[in-house]
């Protein structure tokens, strides 16, 4: 029977659900199970509406397993869409507080909300879907475990979902981007480790000698995450039945696990993971090899022993004894280098293709995703310098750093990717449409332009204003003055992340018409026609 | 490059590169945290740091719940305006027993870590449900509703069990007394000679107004008045406890 043990399995673990939305302790934790209860029970319903009882069809031990892949493209669009939407959202509650519904639609409740949707859910998403598009091409090799990547995939959106809800219910472990609780810190651990063997397990029946090299930049990204959230999620629940949990480490202690965490769920789930997706896809778009196998090994190692050391950059001035302010900051400062071999590797890959950055509105997204990475790793040292610090730290100008890496790199590389995928996945010829791709890159990337300008205006002035004294040695503005003084400053912000959300409805809009099978009628995009190619030898001199 | 090129036996062995990518990682964490744990100078001695009596950890609770750590800081970094306008800078000491931390990374709203005597319990109270009737130019969502929320107080004990896991020293007197003292905390007319000899400085009153019940309101503001009061700072030796 198809689905019989799942469905046996599911019944159970939704009548657990049931139980506990009974017993449990605290009134969160029972509405968080109801919550369970019925996305699981939601679930098991529409695998009984699709089993049956004919006997399963072989399946071809050769072809390769796209179905948890199609899934995954059309839930990191969703996700971003949604994360998105609450990003434009709190952006404007911070413009215009009367727009906070308490309690549940409170900023510090939709806060995590969208930074956990944008790194988590559509960060991981897209994570999740390119790994295992790439492992089995470059591996020549199908996904290993029959539905391993069914269970790895259902069981992250359950965790999302958990999640999401968790945070407007008020379930929080207060840690920045490591917000959920105890159950569900356990359920992900589960997840993810059935994510490690998924993709291991695909490379080590490999049918290809070399591992290439996009995958040690997914299998570090995979394994160090396991170890960061292990360690960063040690807690004591209160009950087993009840929301709460108290952290294993407390003050200092706790405040650097949390950051050693934090800094590199930047540097391995934002970094590692998405390099994995550039030496994969760019090379695919520009039809051209990786610049350089000997960087590419260099940078790899390097980028992975440096990061782990940048963490006390996020406490620099506290409590934190000084020599590990002074250890995290030099780290940061060497893993420069690493980062912009990766930014090197990526762009010259594009040498002879160039000229493709006219016509393919893909390749203009890989690369301009490439540059933004050269560039928030070029201001993350910066700001990690402890002068320079002084000023940015607990101002807008970290939020600013933080969007230009996650909406131009991380955003950016991912559209491309997912542009990549979709038609090669549903079999069509093309997507609906190139030239709204073109809309989506200027919308996107003019939107981060006034995102990143903004937040530098805002965070260096608010920064400013709070250290300026005057001629008789007293503080000039009170923090109320400061805060009216980037009023105008919240508003643009905002105007930034609506163009980004809107590039994003428009990728969305044109991922669904080539899912359906459209096809826009449209011109060709200018300079695609052979005729005004530029000559074979003119084009050299550009590369 | 007689290196690089040995680097292809990493590439063909995937636990090789697994094991390789593992260890590399774990370096920088066993470097720069773990001695943290064991470095008797990470943590200076100061008088007057005590566990959170059982409201002001609920205040607490509820000040993690909503996320007040997303715009508030509570670290006060040794800077002359940031001294001047939040006091004292921070000690390692003064979070010792907070599990999680709340230093938070960013001042939407001013640091917190000082707020404690600052201002009166109806102006928190006033501002907690209204901010921009009490300052104009605030952007911070309201917090009505926690005027009409009872706090939860059956079995809070099992609150203090938890963190006296985690190390904070809750003695068996205080975990017995842990809902008692909750109860007793925002109550005028209780007796709480206990509750002030086991939590020393422990404010006690009717922080929200409203006598008929201790509600959430209660709590947080009972959380909010104690911060960063704890360190007498003109018993503070500087040249001890500086590093």
């Amino acid at each position: 029977m198809k689905f019989g043990t799942e469905i046996v399995l599911l019944s159970l673990f939704a009548f657990g659900a049931l139980v506990a939305a009974g017993f449990g302790v605290d009134e969160p934790f029972r509405q968080h199970m109801w919550v369970l209860f019925f996305a699981v029970a939601g679930f098991n319903a529409m695998l009984m509406r699709n089993t049956d009882f004919k006997p399963a069809v072989p399946i071809d031990p050769a072809a390769y397993m796209d179905g948890p892949i199609r899934y995954g493209a059309i839930a990191t669009v969703f996700w971003g869409v949604v994360g998105m939407l609450v990003g434009v959202v709190i952006a404007l509650q911070l413009a215009f507080p009367h727009l906070n519904i308490e309690p549940w639609f409170n900023f510090g409740r939709l806060r995590p909300l969208h930074t956990s949707g944008v790194i988590f859910a559509f960060g991981g998403n897209a994570l999740l879907c390119t790994s295992m598009y790439v492992v089995q091409r470059t591996s020549r090799a199908r996904l290993f475990g029959s539905n391993l990547a069914w269970f790895v995939f259902w069981g992250y959106q359950l965790f999302i979902v958990m999640a999401a809800t968790g945070y407007l219910l008020g379930i929080t472990e207060g840690r920045e981007y490591a917000e959920p609780e105890w159950y569900l810190d356990l359920w992900l651990t589960v997840v993810w480790v059935a994510y490690l063997i998924l993709f291991l397990g695909t490379i080590l029946k490999r049918k290809e000698p070399h591992i290439y090299v996009a995958n040690w930049f997914y299998l570090s990204f995979i394994v160090t995450i396991a170890m960061l959230h292990v360690v960063n999620n040690l807690s004591t629940p209160v009950s087993f039945l009840g929301s709460k949990s108290y952290s294993a480490f407390s003050g200092v202690q706790d405040a650097l696990t949390q950051w050693w965490y934090g800094h590199n769920a930047v540097g391995f789930f934002l970094t590692a993971g998405f390099l994995g997706m550039m030496y994969y896809f760019v090379p695919k778009q520009a039809n051209r090899p990786v610049y350089s196998y000997r960087l590419s090994i260099i940078h790899f190692w390097a980028l992975i022993f440096l990061y782990i050391w940048a963490g006390p950059h996020h406490l620099h001035y506290t409590a934190l004894p000084d020599w590990a302010q002074t250890l995290g900051m030099v780290f940061s400062i060497m893993l420069w280098m690493p980062s912009w071999g990766g930014m090197i590797n990526g762009l010259m890959t594009l040498s002879g293709a160039w000229d493709k950055l006219r016509t393919d509105p893909i390749i203009r997204m890989m690369v301009a995703a490439v540059a933004f990475y050269g560039m928030s790793t070029f201001e993350g040292p910066i700001m990690s310098i402890k002068t320079v610090n002084s000023l940015s730290h607990y101002t807008d100008w970290t939020i600013g750093h933080v969007h230009s890496g996650a909406l131009g790199w991380v955003g950016m590389i991912s559209f491309g990717a997912i542009y990549y995928m979709v038609p090669k996945l549903w079999n069509r010829e093309r997507l609906y449409s190139l030239r709204l791709v073109a809309w989506h890159f200027w919308l996107a990337t003019l939107g981060i332009v006034v995102y990143a300008a903004v937040m530098w205006v805002s965070g260096i002035m608010q920064g400013l204003m709070w250290r300026e004294y005057d001629e008789q040695g007293f503080l000039v503005y009170s923090f109320a003055e400061t805060v009216a003084a980037i009023h105008p400053y919240y508003v643009m912000r905002a105007a930034g992340g609506a163009m980004y959300l809107a590039g994003m409805l428009i990728m969305a809009w044109n991922i669904t018409m080539t899912i359906r099978g459209y096809r826009r009628e449209e011109d060709p995009m200018p300079g695609s026609i052979a005729a005004l190619q530029p000559a074979r030898s003119g084009a050299r001199k550009w590369a | 490059m007689g290196l690089i090129d040995k680097h292809a036996l990493i590439e063909k062995n995937a636990t090789l590169l697994l094991v390789g990518s593992l260890l590399v990682v774990t370096v920088g964490g066993i470097v720069e945290i773990a001695p943290l744990f064991y470095l008797d100078n990470t943590i200076e001695k100061v008088e007057g740091m005590r566990p959170y009596s059982p409201l002001e950890l609920a205040g607490r609770n509820i000040y993690v719940r909503e996320g007040c750590y997303l715009c508030h800081s509570q670290m006060i970094r040794p800077f002359r305006d940031e001294v001047e306008r939040y006091g004292h800078y921070s000690l390692a000491a003064e979070s010792m027993y907070d599990h999680p931390f709340q230093w938070g990374s960013k001042r939407t709203g001013p640091d917190l870590a000082r707020v404690g005597d600052r201002y009166s319990n109806s102006w928190h109270v006033q501002h907690l449900t209204d901010p921009r009737s009490v300052v104009p130019e605030s952007i911070m969502p309201r917090y009505a509703f926690l005027k009409d929320k009872p706090i939860e107080v059956k079995d809070f004990s099992t609150h203090l069990v938890a963190n006296r896991r985690v190390g904070v020293p809750y003695t068996d007197d205080m975990i017995k007394h842990a809902d008692a003292d909750l109860m007793a905390q925002a109550d005028p007319n209780a007796d709480t000679s206990g509750l002030e000899s086991r939590y020393p400085k422990a404010k006690v009153g009717d922080f929200d107004g409203n006598p008929q019940q201790v509600t959430e309101m209660d709590a947080l503001v009972a959380y909010l008045q104690m911060l960063g009061t704890l360190v007498d700072f003109k018993n503070y030796d500087e040249a001890v406890g500086y590093r």
